[in-house]
Formats: C-alpha cells, sequence, structure tokens
C-alpha cells in the first residue's frame, strides 16, 4: 500500500494559517491523516460559502453547512451535475458518461431504466443470497488473531454482492473490486502506475461486459443489470455509444462498492471508538436498524459531490459566478451541529437516523440507498450472531482522498459468542 | 381539525386529527402512523413520503409542482394519483381526505 505516513506536507491545524483564498481542503492528505475535521469546522463556523482560487483542481466553491448543501443539492436547474461531479475534473479526451454526472431529461431517461434493480421485490429477492454468502464469509474467520477487516470481509463481502448484482461469472469477482479500485484512482493513490495504465484496464472492463451484453440480449439473465440494459428501451442500443455503456458500468460498480466497502469498516471502527454504544448493541441487536442509517452519517463514505453553476447566483450571501465549480462536503454538513444533535457523536438510536447527507437529496438521491442499508442490516445481523466483540487492534490505514472516504486496512482480532 | 385516514399496504386503518397547517407528512410523523419514511424531513428531495391520495380527493389536492414532479419521476412505482406528502399542506378543505400508503418507500 502507500508508503510510511508523511505528514510534511499538509499543514495540521488549519487555526495556523489564514482563511483567505489559499485555504485549501480538497487535499488527499488531509482525509489520509484524519485531519480534514478541524478544516470543516473553522469553514462552517467563518465561511460557510468559501472561494478556494487554487488548488490542483483549480478554483472551487466549498458548501459545509448542512442547510446550504441541501439548497444546492435541490437546485439542479442552477447547479448542474453535466460534466463531473466530484471536484477533480475528468480528462476530456477521455470522458465518461454517466447519468450521476447528466442533468434533465438524459438523467432521468437513464436513471428510469436501472432503477427497477433496487424496487423493494427485487431487494427481497438479493437479501437470502447476500445473507448466506456473508454467513458462510463470517463462519470462515479465524478467531483470536490479527486479520485485516478491509480486505477479508469488507472487500470481499461487497464484491461477492456486486458479482450478485451484475450475475457476473463469481469466480472472476475480483475484477470488479479492481475496476472500481482504477476508475476512482487518481496518479498519486498508487494503484495505477500512469493513466494509460488506467485507460487498458478500463477498455477491458469495457470490453468484458460487452461480451456480457451481447449474451444477454439473446438470452436474458436472472433480474441483472446487465439483462436490464440490454433490454430497456432508453439503452438496448447502449453498445453504439461505448463510452456511454462504460460509464454507466463504472457508475453501478464504484456506486456500489467503495460506499458499501467502507460503511462494513467503518461500522466496526465506530463501535470502537464509542465503545457504550456497543454494549447497547450487544443488549439489543434490534437496534441495527436504525445503526445502519448511522453508520453512514458517521462514515460519509463520498466526502464530497461537485456542481457547477449555470448561471450568476448568490448563496448564503456570496456571488457565485456562472461557470464556477461549486463542492458540497456532505462530510462536513454531517458534523453540522445546526442540523444534527452532537453530530460527533456516534448514536445507534438516534430519533430520525436517515437525516444525513451521505446519499445527497434531490433528483441525484443514491439510487442504491436502500440496497446498501440491507446489505449492511444483513451483514450486522449476522456478525451479532458470532461476534461478541470486533476488536480493532491497530490504526487503520485511511485512503488518500478527498472523495472516497475510507479505509485501505484495519486490523482486528475477533473474539467469539460465549 | 381536519381528519386523515391512512391507510398502509395491509389494509390497516389509522385517522388522526390534524392542524391546519401542518402537512399530510407531519400529521402522520406526529401521530405514529408508519409506512412513512420522511428521510429529508420535508424539503420534497427524497421522496420516501410517497402517498397514493385517494381517487375521490385527487381534484381536492391538486397537482404537483415541477420540484415535486421530478422527485416522483423517479419512483419506478409511481401512480397517477402518486404524490409527496410533505407537499400537501393540511387544509380544513381536506377535512376527510383518505391516502393510501405504498408497500415500500424508497
Ligand atoms: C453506503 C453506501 C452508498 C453511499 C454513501 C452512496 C452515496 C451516493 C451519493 C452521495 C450519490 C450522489 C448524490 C448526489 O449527487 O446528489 C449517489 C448516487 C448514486 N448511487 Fe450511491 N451510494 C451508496 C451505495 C450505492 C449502491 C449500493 C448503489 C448500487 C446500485 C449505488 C448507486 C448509485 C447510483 C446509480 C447513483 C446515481 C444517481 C443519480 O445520479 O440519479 N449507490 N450515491
Ligand atoms: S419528506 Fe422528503 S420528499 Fe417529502
Amino acid at each position: 500500500m502507500s508508503e510510511a505516513l508523511k505528514t510534511s506536507d499538509i499543514v495540521l491545524d488549519p487555526y495556523s494559517i489564514p482563511l483567505d483564498s489559499k485555504f485549501n481542503v480538497a487535499q488527499g492528505p488531509l482525509f489520509e491523516h484524519d485531519a480534514h475535521w478541524a478544516y470543516f469546522d473553522r469553514l462552517r463556523a467563518e465561511a460557510p460559502v468559501h472561494y478556494c482560487d487554487e488548488s490542483e483542481f483549480g478554483a472551487y466553491w466549498s458548501v459545509t453547512r448542512y442547510k446550504d448543501i441541501m439548497e444546492v443539492d435541490t437546485n439542479h436547474e442552477v447547479f448542474s451535475s453535466e460534466g463531473g461531479i466530484v471536484v477533480a475534473d475528468q480528462d476530456e479526451d477521455f470522458e465518461l458518461p454517466m447519468f450521476i454526472a447528466m442533468d434533465p431529461p438524459t438523467h432521468d431517461d437513464q436513471r428510469r431504466v436501472v432503477s427497477p434493480v433496487v424496487q423493494p421485490i427485487n431487494l427481497a429477492k438479493l437479501e437470502g443470497t447476500i445473507r448466506s454468502r456473508a454467513a458462510a464469509l463470517l463462519d470462515d474467520l479465524p478467531l483470536g488473531e490479527e486479520i485485516d477487516w478491509v480486505d477479508r470481509i469488507s472487500i470481499e463481502l461487497t464484491t461477492q454482492m456486486l458479482a450478485t448484482l451484475f450475475d457476473f461469472p463469481f469466480e472472476d469477482r475480483r475484477k470488479l473490486t479492481r475496476w472500481s479500485d482504477v476508475a476512482t484512482a487518481d496518479e498519486d493513490m498508487g494503484i495505477v502506475e500512469s493513466e494509460d495504465q488506467r485507460r487498458a484496464e478500463l477498455f477491458e472492463c469495457l470490453t468484458t461486459f460487452t461480451e456480457i451484453f451481447k449474451e444477454r440480449q439473446v438470452k436474458p439473465g436472472n433480474n441483472d443489470l446487465i439483462t436490464m440494459l440490454a433490454h430497456g428501451e432508453a439503452t438496448r442500443d447502449m453498445l453504439e455509444r461505448p463510452m456511454e455503456f462504460l460509464g454507466n458500468l463504472i457508475l453501478l460498480i464504484v456506486g456500489g462498492n467503495d460506499t458499501t466497502r467502507n460503511s462494513i469498516s467503518g461500522g466496526v471502527l465506530a463501535l470502537n471508538q464509542h465503545p457504550a454504544e456497543y454494549e447497547k448493541l450487544r443488549k439489543n441487536p434490534a437496534l441495527i436498524t436504525s445503526m445502519v442509517p448511522e453508520i453512514i452519517r458517521w462514515q460519509t463514505p463520498l466526502a464530497h459531490m461537485r456542481r457547477r453553476a449555470k448561471v450568476d447566483t448568490v448563496l448564503n450571501g456570496q456571488s457565485i459566478k456562472a461557470g464556477d465549480k461549486v463542492v458540497m462536503w456532505y462530510v462536513s454538513g454531517n458534523r453540522d451541529a445546526e442540523a444534527i444533535e452532537k453530530p460527533y457523536e456516534f448514536i445507534i438510536d438516534r430519533a430520525k437516523p436517515r437525516q444525513h447527507l451521505s446519499f445527497g437529496f434531490g433528483i441525484h438521491r443514491c439510487m442504491g440507498n436502500r440496497l446498501a442499508e440491507m446489505q449492511l442490516r444483513v451483514v450486522w445481523e449476522e456478525i451479532m450472531k458470532r461476534f461478541d466483540f470486533i476488536e480493532v487492534v491497530g490504526e487503520p490505514v485511511r485512503i488518500r482522498s478527498s472523495f472516497v472516504k475510507g479505509y485501505a486496512t484495519l486490523p482486528v482480532v475477533l473474539h467469539p459468542k460465549k | 381539525m381536519p381528519k386523515i385516514t391512512y391507510i398502509q399496504f395491509d389494509g390497516t386503518e389509522s385517522s388522526v386529527d390534524a392542524n391546519p397547517g401542518t402537512t399530510v407528512m407531519n400529521a402522520a410523523l406526529d401521530n405514529l402512523v408508519p409506512g412513512i419514511d420522511a428521510d429529508c424531513g420535508g424539503e420534497c428531495s427524497c421522496a420516501t413520503c410517497h402517498v397514493l391520495v385517494d381517487e375521490s380527493w385527487m381534484a381536492k389536492v391538486g397537482q404537483p409542482s415541477v420540484a415535486e414532479e421530478s422527485m416522483l419521476d423517479l419512483n419506478p412505482d409511481r401512480q397517477p394519483n402518486s404524490r409527496l406528502s410533505c407537499q400537501i399542506p393540511v387544509t380544513e378543505d381536506l377535512d376527510g381526505l383518505v391516502v393510501n400508503l405504498p408497500e415500500f418507500q424508497y
């Protein structure tokens, strides 16, 4: 993984630097060192809509309060998703069109085609498979010795899940994980050597799925996403637009991969940092239902989403110009005490646990939100049947990204139920 | 106070007295009527307060706004009488309103 942690390249204390137009939160290393919290506390308090005129991703606005984020997210007429939804721009000669990065009406047409896969009736069908696969995996784990929770459980479970969603050859399932990692990698993350390598791997993804798509055109699969694309009215000719096909594939792979993976890891870490909550859960495993959305809030697996202003506009007193990039920092809104009581605490029985920003709001609200919750619920139900304590025995290694907020490793020791 | 009746997917009915000025969504939550999630707290931005308005009440309840329409449109189970209950203000005119709840919110 990444070389030994360096802190020389970042300033850990945001109060030691001026809050001016050079104040920059979009730095992967801040997140890698878990040092971003104080930056956002300061922005929320002193400059809730803040312009940074210089960063590796160019100039951008940061929106950090819950209420303002909600305003941007629900106002797609002014704040467009077209052309990209992360602070980094896509390479202009390698642009992947996907509906998360489209405005209506194309967004609505394409989302409508794939959204039936997350209809409750399909979730119910998937639940049994997910449970039995999770149970088998958990039964197989060594007890009382150090293992990496990320690799052994979080990655494996979400990968199995993805293979189920796509009806992808089960033995090749780690390819899905690899493509997801490659798609979200930027060069300094150490996942790919070069942009050329990245593209080559993504084309392999395209070729593999093109074959599967052709197969399913003739012989429909079992409720899977590729069959739906191959037969949906708006998408069945998608092979004629290979970049769009690849874009949608990547969207569905990434959408359901890193996010769920890091929630599975994040939950273990959160419970270890809040032992009283862990005890509450042991006494009453029914609290899993409200714990799951709280894990997703606490973790905030995607730290931000980005928009671009279509027209000049004013947000909380700041004049935003047409064309400006506007970053909604969900990670900050989810710690806004104006909107969430004791936001830094992990509380597994909150009254309104789903009132958080991790899934976004408005027309782009996460299509997989109930699926993600179902997966986490099933995983935790199976965990609680088996283990009394998943003990975190060392510092996690965090991912160097201001977008995907998660863990590369998390060392744990499993203690079985007595 | 206007009375509102919520019919669960399994047929169970609950009637509540709602204050004019609240919404059909909040009246349900305030009276612990299950079946409405309201993830966004009434901002017309999550579509998890979906209800199916009883046919005979459609005219009185009226049409969804453009913003509500764009959220409803995301729901593959959307019906002609679908509405987001946080966007239906309770008024004296709606005394007796009947809404049906879908099997799931998502
Ligand atoms: C805890 C897990 C997850 C988190 C935190 C998460 C987060 C998000 C966020 C923040 C957005 C964008 C919202 C916006 O732009 O306003 C989104 C969109 C999306 N997510 Fe998820 N997601 C998760 C799981 C999943 C899963 C399991 C799937 C698989 C089906 C999925 C599929 C999608 C899709 C297709 C979109 C695009 C929706 C659109 O643009 O209309 N997500 N997700
Ligand atoms: S409560 Fe979210 S749309 Fe009504």
